[in-house]
């Protein structure tokens, strides 16, 4: 099976849940089921995450100095859509593959802003599908400020 | 698990408050659940001096996780078959968040019923965080 592998732990699950405030008992013990969003946390399980600290890299964030925005950093998280094919549980590893979908753009307040979709298609050890999962996030182009990112 | 068509009816709507004065704690415990440790999220003095925002602000999918328990609690946690939204605005920290769920329409497929949902949050100014839809199947 190819694909970043991603095992569904129950503890993960327990933080997950915690973390959106849902205590759904469906969601506790070894073998809980997943809450809809929960597939995003594989992001801990992506070797090439941007949006995590690594040992001897790097970071963006306020230290010593209040930190660095990123090239393209003004980009926000515009929509996300889910398909569920079937649920998800405990116990079970993922495989997750990254595709680049459409992108587009639009006239912004101050600019023109550029849509971009990430595809990220969840399988199981059989390579059925289990979740499709599509990220659209927006940059302005040129030297817009973040906040007209909306 | 899941709902019967009989118990759901077009028109119908639910819910609930989800966060009464949001913490920056829950961000960041969001942040550690969800492997997003992107700063803008987290770093206040990141946000103001290196991103030019007036503070630090909810990850979305934070709103939408929370969001997603309002059609949970409703069809059941195995039942959804889509949920998707568009982010429309910034949530802050002190927000007060609530969601309504609404059935749009009740479809029969090959596979059974289906329920379909718009999904509408808002903060404390009554100004929308989230909007979307979802379906869910219905027990044939």
């Amino acid at each position: 099976m190819t694909g970043q592998p991603f095992p569904v732990e129950a503890g993960h699950i327990m933080m997950f849940a915690r973390a959106i405030g849902d205590e759904n008992p469906a969601y506790q013990g070894a073998s809980a089921l997943a809450p809809p969003t929960f597939t995003m946390a594989s992001a801990h399980y992506d070797p090439d995450s941007h949006l995590r600290p690594k040992p001897d890299e790097e970071w963006f964030g306020s230290g010593r100095d209040a930190g660095v925005m990123a090239e393209g950093g003004g980009g926000l998280h515009a929509e996300q859509h889910f398909e569920y094919h079937r649920p998800v549980r405990a116990g079970e590893t993922l495989h997750a593959h990254h595709s680049t979908g459409r992108s587009w753009e639009k006239q912004g307040r101050t600019g023109r802003l550029l849509f971009t979709e990430r595809i990220t298609e969840y399988r199981d050890a059989d390579g059925a599908p289990v979740v499709s999962a599509v990220t659209v996030a927006v940059v302005p182009e040129g030297p817009a400020t973040p906040k007209d990112a909306r | 698990m899941s709902l019967s068509p009989d118990d759901i009816k077009v028109g119908e709507t639910r819910g609930r408050v989800l966060v009464d004065d949001l913490k920056r704690t829950r961000i960041v415990q969001y942040a550690g659940a969800s492997g997003d440790f992107n700063p803008l999220h987290t770093d206040e003095r990141f946000a103001v001096e290196a991103a030019g925002y007036p503070g630090v602000f909810a990850h979305g999918m934070l709103t939408m996780g929370m969001t997603g328990r309002v059609l949970t609690d409703w069809v059941g946690p195995e039942a959804l078959l889509r949920y998707g939204v568009r982010f429309k605005a910034q949530v802050w920290p002190g927000d007060t968040l609530t969601a309504t769920v609404t059935v749009e329409s009740i479809e029969d497929t090959p596979a059974g019923p289906v329920a379909h949902f718009t999904v509408r949050t808002v903060n404390q100014n009554g100004a929308e965080v989230v909007t979307g839809t979802a379906a869910a199947r219905l027990e044939p």
